[in-house]
C-alpha cells in the first residue's frame, strides 16, 4: 500500500519535500514532508497576498465558514494528505492516538473541545473583542457607545509553533482566520494530523487556501517562522520561555504551573470537592498546561493528600481503545524514563514524599498494553521551595502543600490557571488584583474549565490588533 | 573535464603517488621537521613499509589535527620549500587558538583542476563575486585565483564565521541576524551596481541573497557553493527556487586540509542527492566505520569521513573529519569512491551549530 503523504502547504500550494518523517499508523505508512527554512522564508514574502484573500471576504461569512468547518472537522471525511484518500473522524482519532499516546477516548474528547471552539466562534470573538461587532474586521472601525473605535492589524500573519501533547491547543490559533490574519503553522512532530485536518476542514468550508501555511520543519525552520511573522506563538518549556522572552512579538506558552488554592472557608469541606481536584490533575491525561500541578490548602493537608493519593493511584493504564482510558502513553519511552528518574532524584531532597507510591499497583514507570506509561503521582511537600512543589510534568502529577491563606498569593509564583476555592470577598479581590495569575476561577471549579467568552492564555485579538486614537468628525466609511 | 582513467588505473595511480609522497615527506632532504622527528620515534620507516595507499590505513594512526594548533607552522615546512615564504591558512569557524596549515601552490592546483573540470561554459566569462569567509582562509585566495585562471576578476564581501558562531553560542540571535543582513546588504549592493556573472558563496548566504532579488535577473550564470550540509531537499530547493532552474550550480565539499571535492553532475536518478569526489590522488576520502575506523563501510551506508592528504606541501594521514557521509561507488566522471549526502558527524544524536554562514 502506498504511503499517505502529508505535504507542506505553501500558502495555497501543496508541496512534497524530499525530506520526510516516516510513521506507521495501524500498518499504514505515513510520510510527512519536512520544509527547509529557506523555503519558509521565501513563502513568507507572499503573506500580503494571503491577507488580501481573507480581507476580500466579509467577517460574517468567515464566521459561517468556521461554523461549517467545525462540523466537517468533527464529522466529515477530509483529505488524509495530498492524494485522493479520505480520512474519517475515526481514522483521525485512531491515528492521533497512535502518534501522540492519547487514548481514543481523549482523542475524541479533544476533538470535541476543538469543535466547540470552532462552533462557538462568535462567542469566542465576542469575548476577545469585548463584544465589538464583527464588522470591525471589515471596516477597521465601529461605533461603540457613541464613540468611534478604530483597530488595525499589527501583523500580516500569525506564526504558531504547535506542541504535540494535546490537540486541544489548536483552538488557540483558529480565531485569527476570522480576524482576517493568515496563519503559518509548524505542527508538533507527533501531531501533524490535527492542524492539517483543521486546515482541510476550513478550506472545504470556504476559507481561501492562501490563508494557510503548514510547515512541518526543523528547529531552524521553527525559528524562521517565529522571526518571519509579525506575531507568533510558541509552546514549550521554561527554556523556550527564556529563549524567546526578549522578543515582544513572540507569545510563549511555557509551563502552566496551574494551581488549586483552598481558602480557610473551604479547608474543612475538601471531601465535597475531591472529584473536582482529581479532575483538575488527571483530566486529559495530565498533559495540559491547565492541569493542576499544585494544591495549596490552609489546613487539613494530610487528610486531603491521603484521599487524593488513593483516588489518583487507582487510575490504571488501560489499552488505548478502552473507553475508560485516562492515562496517555509516552510516544518516546525514553522521556518517561527520564521523568521517572528525575522524580526519584528530586525525592531525595528532604521535605517531600510520594504518597501515591504506597497505594498504586506497582512502579510509577510501567510497560503495559504495548506502551510506556507513568502512573499518577502525588507528592506531599513541606514548603513551596522544594523542587517538586511548583513544577509540572506531562502526566497526572501534583504536589499538595499546607500554606496559610494570607501567604498563598505571595508564594504561588506565575500560574496559568488558579482555581480559588473560596467565598471570602476580601481574598477574592486580592486574587483578582494579583499579577501572577493568568486565568482565575473563583469557586470550586476545575482548572480545566473553559468559558468561551473568556480569553485563554492572553487575548489573541489584543495580540494581533492595536487600537488607534481616532478623532474628528469626518469618518467617511 | 572528467578523468580518463578506469577505477583500476586510478587505484594504480594512487599507489604510485603514495610511494612518491611518502618518499618525499620522509626523506631528510625534502621532508619537514614534524614528520621527520615523528618517524624517528615511530619505530618503523614509512619509506620501507608503505608500498601502496592501503598500507597508509594499516600503518598510520589517525592524524590529530590539534598539532596544527599546538605546533609552530614552521615545523610543517618541507625542506624543499625552505627558501620560499609560505601562506598560513586557518580553519573556518574555530574559536580560540586556530588550527593553521602552511601552503604554497596547492590551492592553485586544486582550483585550476576544478576550473578545468567545469570547462568554459559552466561559468561563462565575466566578473566573479565571493560572499563568504575571507580573512586567513585559503578560500579567499583560491576563489580569486579561480577567477584569474579563467581570465576574470573577483569582488569580495567578507563574513566572519567565528563572530557568527560566538553570537549563536551566546544566544544573541538578533545580533546574528543583523550581521547576516549586513553581509547580504553588501552583496546585494555589488550585484546591483557591478556586472557579476559568477559567484562563490555558502548555501545559506545564497538563499538569503535570493530573498532580496532574482539572481537570474541580476545576471548570474554560474554559482559555486561550499560550506555546509545540503540535503537532497535543500539542493532541490536551491536549484528550483533560489536559482530558478536557470543558473549553473556547482556544490563542493572541502576544507583547508583537503582542498576541494567536486560533486558529480546531478542526474534525475540522483534525486538531488549529492556525491563529492576528492581531488585524488592529492587527497583521498574514505568512509569508515565510526566504531572501527580501519574498516570501510559498504556502498550505500553512512560512515565517518576519513581524509588523507598527500601533496608535496602537506601530508595528513587518516584524519577523521567531523562529518559523516554515504559511501558511493566510482562514477563516469571520477573513477574512485565518492562521499554522498555529507552531514555533521552524529548530527542525528547531538546539537551542532552548523550552517552559520
Amino acid at each position: 500500500m502506498s504511503a499517505i503523504h502529508i505535504p507542506v502547504l505553501r500558502l495555497g500550494q501543496t508541496y512534497r519535500s524530499l525530506d520526510t518523517i516516516k510513521f506507521n499508523v495501524s500498518g499504514q505508512p505515513l510520510e510527512i514532508s519536512v520544509a527547509n527554512s529557506g523555503l519558509i522564508r521565501r513563502d513568507l514574502q507572499q503573506l500580503p497576498k494571503s491577507g488580501a484573500a481573507l480581507r476580500a471576504i466579509p467577517c460574517e461569512t468567515l464566521v459561517g465558514y468556521m461554523e461549517k468547518a467545525a462540523e466537517l472537522y468533527l464529522h466529515g471525511s477530509l483529505p488524509w494528505g495530498d492524494g485522493d484518500r479520505l480520512q474519517s473522524p475515526d481514522d483521525y482519532a485512531v491515528a492521533l492516538s497512535q502518534l501522540t499516546g492519547l487514548p481514543h477516548s481523549l482523542a475524541r474528547s479533544n476533538m470535541g473541545k476543538v469543535h466547540a471552539a470552532m462552533s462557538n466562534i462568535r462567542a469566542v470573538i465576542s469575548g476577545l473583542t469585548r463584544g465589538m461587532p464583527l464588522e470591525l474586521f471589515d471596516r477597521g472601525f465601529v461605533r461603540q457607545n457613541g464613540l468611534d473605535v478604530n483597530f488595525f492589524a499589527e501583523t500580516t500573519s500569525l506564526g504558531v509553533l504547535l506542541p504535540s501533547n494535546s490537540p486541544g491547543v489548536n483552538s488557540l490559533w483558529l480565531p485569527a482566520l476570522v480576524m482576517k490574519i493568515p496563519v503559518v503553522l509548524k505542527p508538533g512532530r507527533e501531531d501533524p494530523l490535527t492542524p492539517f485536518r483543521l486546515i482541510q476542514a476550513m478550506i472545504a468550508a470556504g476559507f481561501p487556501r492562501e490563508a494557510f501555511g503548514f510547515y512541518p520543519t526543523t528547529h531552524d525552520g521553527g525559528d524562521t517562522l517565529l522571526f518571519g511573522t509579525g506575531r507568533a506563538i510558541a509552546f514549550g518549556s521554561d527554556a523556550t520561555l527564556k529563549k524567546y522572552a526578549p522578543y515582544r512579538h513572540i507569545n510563549v506558552h511555557g509551563s502552566g504551573r496551574s494551581k488549586i488554592v483552598i481558602g480557610d472557608d473551604f479547608a474543612a469541606d475538601w471531601p465535597k470537592h475531591l472529584d473536582v481536584i482529581v479532575n483538575s490533575i488527571a483530566a486529559n491525561g495530565g498533559r495540559s498546561c491547565i492541569n493542576c500541578s499544585s494544591v495549596l490548602i490552609s489546613n487539613n493537608r494530610d487528610t486531603l493528600a491521603d484521599a487524593l493519593a488513593r483516588k489518583l493511584a487507582a487510575i490504571e493504564p488501560l489499552p488505548r481503545d478502552h473507553p475508560d482510558a485516562i492515562l496517555c502513553s509516552f510516544a518516546n519511552p525514553k522521556s518517561a524514563k527520564a521523568i521517572d528518574e528525575r522524580l526519584e532524584e528530586l525525592l531525595q531532597t528532604p521535605g517531600a514524599v510520594d504518597l501515591t507510591a504506597k497505594y498504586r499497583n506497582g512502579p510509577r514507570l510501567v510497560e503495559m498494553h504495548g506502551q510506556t506509561f507513568l502512573r499518577p503521582t502525588l507528592i506531599v511537600c513541606d514548603d513551596l521551595h522544594h523542587p517538586l512543589a511548583n513544577t509540572e510534568y506531562g502526566f497526572p502529577f501534583a504536589s499538595v502543600l499546607q500554606v496559610p491563606q494570607s501567604k498563598m498569593i505571595g508564594q504561588i509564583g506565575e500560574s496559568l490557571v488558579v482555581s480559588a476555592f473560596t467565598r471570602d470577598q476580601a481574598w477574592s479581590i486580592d486574587l483578582m488584583t494579583s499579577t501572577n495569575i493568568e486565568r482565575l476561577n473563583l469557586g470550586p471549579y476545575s482548572t480545566m474549565r473553559v468559558q468561551w467568552e473568556q480569553p485563554h492564555e492572553g487575548n489573541l485579538f489584543e495580540f494581533l490588533y492595536r487600537r488607534r486614537a481616532l478623532q474628528g468628525d469626518l469618518v467617511a466609511v | 573535464m572528467s578523468s580518463t582513467l578506469t577505477p583500476p588505473q586510478a587505484q594504480s595511480a594512487l599507489d604510485t603517488w603514495t610511494r612518491k609522497m611518502i618518499a618525499w615527506h620522509f626523506s631528510p632532504a625534502t621532508g619537514c621537521d614534524y614528520w621527520l622527528k615523528w618517524a624517528k620515534t615511530a619505530g618503523w620507516d614509512p619509506r620501507k613499509e608503505i608500498k601502496c595507499f592501503a598500507d597508509i590505513a594499516k600503518k598510520f594512526s589517525h592524524f590529530d589535527d590539534d598539532v596544527l594548533r599546538t605546533e609552530q607552522p614552521e615545523r610543517f615546512v618541507p625542506k624543499a620549500y625552505a627558501k620560499r615564504p609560505y601562506n598560513v591558512f586557518e580553519t573556518g569557524g574555530t574559536t580560540g587558538m586556530p588550527k593553521q596549515r602552511v601552503g604554497w601552490d596547492d590551492y592553485k592546483t586544486d582550483y585550476e583542476e576544478y576550473s578545468d573540470h567545469y570547462g568554459p561554459n559552466f561559468f561563462p566569462k565575466g566578473n566573479w563575486l565571493m560572499v563568504g569567509p575571507t580573512g586567513p582562509r585559503r578560500l579567499r585566495l583560491a576563489v580569486e585565483h579561480l577567477a584569474n585562471y579563467r581570465g576574470d576578476s573577483c569582488y569580495f564581501v567578507d563574513l566572519d564565521p567565528r563572530f557568527v558562531k560566538r553570537l549563536i553560542g551566546t544566544g544573541e540571535m538578533a545580533m546574528a541576524r543583523k550581521y547576516q543582513e549586513h553581509v547580504i546588504d553588501q552583496a546585494a549592493t555589488i550585484l546591483r551596481h557591478r556586472k557579476i556573472t559568477n559567484m562563490f558563496t555558502t548555501p545559506r548566504l545564497l538563499e538569503n541573497l535570493a530573498e532580496r532579488m532574482s539572481l537570474v535577473k541580476a545576471g548570474l550564470k554560474g554559482v559555486f557553493v561550499g560550506g555546509t550540509t545540503m540535503t537532497p531537499q535543500y539542493v532541490r530547493f536551491v536549484v528550483e527556487e533560489v536559482l530558478e532552474g536557470k543558473i549553473n550550480f556547482a556544490p563542493t565539499y572541502g576544507n583547508t586540509l583537503m582542498g576541494l571535492a567536486i560533486s558529480k553532475k546531478l542526474t534525475k536518478a540522483d534525486n538531488y542527492s549529492l556525491t563529492y569526489y576528492a581531488p585524488q590522488p592529492r587527497a583521498t576520502l574514505r568512509i569508515v566505520n565510526p566504531d572501527n575506523p580501519s574498516e570501510l563501510v559498504n556502498y550505500g551506508e553512512y560512515g565517518r569521513v576519513e581524509l588523507t592528504t598527500m601533496t608535496k606541501e602537506f601530508f595528513v594521514p587518516r584524519f577523521l573529519e567531523r562529518d559523516e557521509a554515504i559511501r558511493r561507488p566510482p562514477c563516469s566522471e571520477f573513477p574512485w569512491d565518492g562521499v554522498g549526502d555529507v552531514r555533521p558527524f552524529q548530527s542525528l544524536t547531538k546539537t551542532i551549530i552548523e550552517g552559520v554562514y
